[in-house]
């Protein structure tokens, strides 16, 4: 597979835009595992010719014609954007997502967008009102969720880079699942103007792609202030995509930590590759650290609150008046709303919404949503701890390989607790990254997870370069 | 224990029409997911402060300068029912 650094340099030298972005149609269209949902054709020609008169007029892209695939949360101007959800069908979005424009502006062209678990709310890209997708690398399971379309699009090798969005582990799950990279930057790195909002105080939109570098350029471009976006850091961005020259060399003396507590639960596959991370870590010189995580085991639960009880808010402008989908068998205006709602949600989120509304009740608020809000300080709390005497934190992204399609469907908890350690890092505001470490004994791919403190994006990319080159 | 009754004043809250079948499942599934996250009585919070957001930014305000805007025909265009200058909605006034 052809990485989009390599795409970039082709056609920063001169090779036209368009021999990319052409074949990255041609494969969008022959999708078999439907991570494809629409492809951009005629948008993505046209935007490939630009960057050819860009290149001409002598400008050089760090993303020169590097075809990319999005996710369905994030607006794309002129094009329907459903959050894979029936509410949203016929949407056609009136602007672009920060995120996406910084890209574009960067040379990057969008040629599809990819499927997702409903509004994000999911484990294994289930939940899609487009239907279920296949896991490249075994069509019988499931690619991971939410960003499950995303992750298996740069899997099947269909583009190099695209984007997806985590609120609990939807870029680092299916990343690790799908045996790609997958980034989840530090809370307020990456504007969020534009995405489809799920849970606010948790949502980043973030790369997947073949290699840490090419996750380490796009987070460049992504990452900045944007003032339409207020939850966006004020931190310097500047070289927030830089790696070492020699990954290898530079995890000499690297503090990781690990919490032994982690190997607990893991599938024997999963645990051996941990192992072999720790032992390769050790060899080229890093120094492993045991610490405690005491209140990570609470995170779910805490999640299950807070993620639900913002969705409930934020999902409640979808009321078939203003855009989407609206009922036709409403006579008053309180059955528009309901009864849209119903027809058009399905059943994770109106589970989730419904959740969201319980917590946040009269007579409940106290006992659920500010008790979930106390343990959330308390898990900050206990990163903190952890980073006095670590610079990264290693450990497994998922504690199973990719599991088969329908093996958990029946099931919401158990569904929820496929994301055990990926929900800390967006609680607390890390960032955490999912690099591919070899497979489990059926081939299946295997991610290490790593996180560093909030507004520590580049310490985590050179890590994540690090292990990249150790699992060679 | 979540009765029906508390389902359905929650799907009235939530602006959801559940029909009968919908509040009998959704009932189960509530109940089993707050019992999970009951375990939460487990840790001790005594006076600890919720943390409402990770960024640490508070008010964030910006001078109030006119930009552009997504214009009214293209906002229009989107709604499900309109007229020239108008989203519809059933009537919400009786006489």
């Amino acid at each position: 597979m052809t990485t989009a650094l390599q795409i970039a340099s082709a056609v920063n030298a001169g090779t036209s835009a368009r021999v990319a972005v052409t074949a990255a149609l041609v494969k969008a269209k022959a999708d078999t595992t439907n991570a494809i949902i629409r492809v951009h054709e005629a948008r993505a020609l046209a935007a490939a010719d630009a960057v050819d008169a860009r290149i001409k007029a002598g400008e050089q892209l760090p993303l020169a014609g590097v075809p990319i695939a999005i996710k369905d949360n994030l607006n794309l101007q002129g094009v329907e954007v459903t959050a894979c959800s029936k509410i949203l069908k016929g949407y056609i979005a009136p602007y672009t997502a920060t995120a996406v424009e910084r890209l574009e502006a960067a040379g990057a062209i969008v040629v599809a967008t990819t499927n997702m678990d409903e509004f994000a709310m999911g484990s294994s890209n289930e939940n899609s009102a487009y239907g279920p997708v296949k896991n490249p690398v075994d069509p019988t399971r499931i690619p991971g969720g939410s960003s499950g379309g995303s992750a298996a699009a740069v899997a099947a090798g269909i583009v190099p880079l695209a984007l997806g969005s985590d609120t609990g582990g939807s870029i680092r799950q299916p990343a690790s699942l799908c045996g790609v990279v997958g980034l989840k930057p530090s809370y307020g790195t990456v504007s969020r103007y534009g995405l489809i909002a799920y849970g606010s105080s948790l949502d980043q939109i973030g790369p997947l792609s073949t290699t840490v570098a090419d996750t380490a350029v796009a987070l460049q471009v992504m990452a900045g202030k944007d003032p339409r976006d207020s939850t966006s850091a004020d931190r310097d961005a500047t070289g927030i995509g830089s790696l070492p020259a020699d990954a290898r060399a530079a995890l000499k003396g690297l503090r990781v930590g690990y919490v032994a507590a982690h190997e607990e639960g893991l599938a024997p596959g999963v645990r051996a590759r941990l192992t072999a991370a720790k032992e390769a870590l050790t060899a080229a010189g890093a120094v492993l650290v045991p610490v405690t995580l005491p209140h990570e085991r609470f995170a779910i639960a805490v999640y299950y609150i807070l993620a639900t009880g913002e969705a409930s808010s934020n999902l409640s402008r979808f009321d078939g008046i203003r855009y989407g989908h609206r009922t036709d068998s409403a006579t008053t205006l309180s059955e528009v709303y309901g009864k849209s709602r119903v027809e058009g949600f399905g059943a994770e989120v109106q589970r989730r919404i419904m959740l969201g509304t319980y917590v946040l009740s009269t007579g409940y608020y106290d006992a659920y949503y500010k008790k979930a809000q106390q343990v959330r300080r308390k898990i900050c709390d206990d990163y903190a701890n952890a980073f006095a005497s670590c610079d990264v934190l290693l450990g497994p992204a998922s504690p199973t390989t990719a599991f088969k399609v329908g093996e958990k469907t029946s099931d919401p908890l158990q569904m929820y607790l496929s994301d055990i350690f990926t929900i800390a890092t967006n609680l607390a505001g890390v960032p955490g990254i999912s690099v591919p470490f070899g497979t489990d004994e059926q081939g299946l791919p295997v991610g290490m997870q790593l996180q560093a403190p909030i507004g520590n994006d580049q310490r985590l990319l050179a890590a994540a370069a690090g292990i990249e080159a150790l699992a060679l | 224990m979540i009765t029906d009754d508390n389902v359905r004043h929650l799907a009235k809250l939530a602006s959801l029409t559940l029909d009968a079948a919908a509040v009998s499942r959704m009932r189960g599934e509530l109940e089993a997911i707050v019992g999970y996250v009951e375990q939460l009585s487990q840790v001790d919070t005594t006076g600890v402060e919720p943390l409402t957001n990770v960024s640490g930014v508070v008010n964030v305000t910006r001078t109030d300068v006119p930009g552009p805007l997504i214009p009214t025909p293209t906002v229009l265009a989107l709604a499900p029912a309109r007229n020239e200058v108008a989203i519809l909605v059933p009537k919400v006034v009786e006489r």
